[in-house]
C-alpha cells in the first residue's frame, strides 16, 4: 500500500525498483534490489555509485517525511556520500536513514547503506533538505 | 564475455570516441547517460526520460539522477584526462543542489582540480538550458591506485 503510493509518486524510484522496507518516526529503511541494469563496472558486477546515491537520496527524503506532521514538498539541498567499501555483486542494498534535526526550513539527515549489518556499511550519507513553507509543520518532540 | 572495461576505455581514448565510454557501462545505458565532445570540451549528458523524475508535481528530476550524472561525468573526465591503469574508485562525492532539474536534457562538465599519486579531485557542474545557472555542483574524490587490500571505494 505504502509502496504503491511511493512508486506512483516517484517514477525514478519505480524505475530502480526501490522498495520501502520500514518506516518510523523520522526514520526510513529502503531496499534497492540488485539488477544487472544498475551495474557500473561490467568486469566485477558492482553497482554504480549513482544507484546508491538515488537510494540514499530517496531514503533520506523519506526519513524527513516521517518527521513532518503535515506533508509538504521537500528538496535536497546537499547530499554527501562516502563509499566505504564495494557493494557485493548480486546482492540487494539496504538503506537506513534518520532525520535527527528539523527546523522551520531545514531538515538534517544521516544514513547508511548496507547488506546485512548496519554496523558494516558499504556507504554513509549525510544530507540536508529544504522544506516548503507552510505553517504547523514539525512534530514537537518531548 | 566482452573486453575488460579498462581496455575499452583505452581504445575509446585512442580513437577519440568518448561515446564508447558510456556504452560499456550498463547503468549509463539504463539512465541515458552519454559523453560528448562539444566545442573542444568533454561533456556528460543526461537525456531526459520520464523515469528520471523524482517529483512529478513540479515536475523535477530525481536528486539521485542528477547525482549519477555528476559522478559519471567526473569519472569519465578522469578516465579521459588521467593516465590510469585501474578504474578510479569513488571515495566520496558531495552534491549541492542549486535549482530543481526541469524535465529536459541536463549537461555536465568535470574539471580535474588535482591529481595526486593516489587521489584525484574532480569538480563537476550540471546545467540545463543556461550554463551560467547550474542546477547542481559536486565535489568528488577518487582513488586511482589499487588499494592495499583492493577494498576502498565502491564504484567503478
Amino acid at each position: 500500500m505504502i509502496n504503491r503510493q511511493f512508486h506512483t509518486v516517484v517514477p525514478h524510484n519505480r524505475a530502480l525498483g526501490l522498495e520501502i522496507a520500514e518506516l518510523g518516526d523520522g526514520d526510513a529503511r529502503m531496499r534497492l534490489p540488485y539488477s544487472p541494469d544498475l551495474v557500473g563496472n561490467p568486469d566485477t558486477g558492482v553497482l554504480h555509485g549513482g544507484a546508491i546515491t538515488s537510494l540514499m537520496d530517496a531514503c533520506c527524503g523519506a526519513a524527513v517525511f516521517m518527521r513532518l506532521t503535515m506533508p509538504v514538498p521537500i528538496a535536497t539541498l546537499d547530499l554527501r556520500i562516502d563509499y566505504l567499501r564495494p557493494a557485493d555483486p548480486g546482492r540487494d542494498v539496504l538503506a537506513h536513514a534518520s532525520c535527527f534535526r528539523i527546523t522551520r526550513n531545514v531538515a538534517f539527515v544521516r544514513g547508511v547503506a548496507y547488506h546485512d549489518d548496519e554496523d558494516d556499511p558499504v556507504a554513509a550519507a549525510a544530507g540536508t533538505f529544504m522544506l516548503a513553507t507552510s505553517p504547523g509543520r514539525t512534530r514537537s518532540k518531548p | 564475455m566482452s573486453k575488460p572495461l579498462i581496455d575499452l576505455i583505452a581504445e575509446a581514448k585512442r580513437d577519440n570516441q568518448p561515446g564508447r565510454l558510456t556504452e560499456a557501462v550498463p547503468y549509463a545505458r539504463f539512465m541515458g547517460l552519454s559523453m560528448h565532445h562539444v566545442a573542444g570540451e568533454l561533456l556528460g549528458r543526461l537525456t531526459y526520460a520520464d523515469m528520471l523524475v523524482g517529483n512529478p508535481a513540479l515536475p523535477a528530476l530525481h536528486g539521485g539522477a542528477i547525482g549519477a550524472l555528476l559522478e559519471s561525468t567526473a569519472i569519465f573526465q578522469l578516465l579521459w584526462e588521467a593516465e590510469t591503469v585501474v578504474l578510479p574508485k569513488t571515495i566520496g562525492i558531495t552534491v549541492e543542489y542549486l535549482r530543481s532539474g526541469r524535465p529536459v536534457d541536463t549537461w555536465a562538465r568535470g574539471i580535474l582540480t588535482r591529481q595526486g599519486r593516489r587521489v584525484a579531485n574532480v569538480r563537476v557542474e550540471a546545467w540545463q538550458d543556461d550554463r551560467v545557472r547550474p542546477i547542481a555542483i559536486a565535489h568528488s574524490h577518487f582513488l586511482i591506485v589499487p588499494g592495499p587490500d583492493g577494498e576502498e571505494g565502491a564504484s567503478a
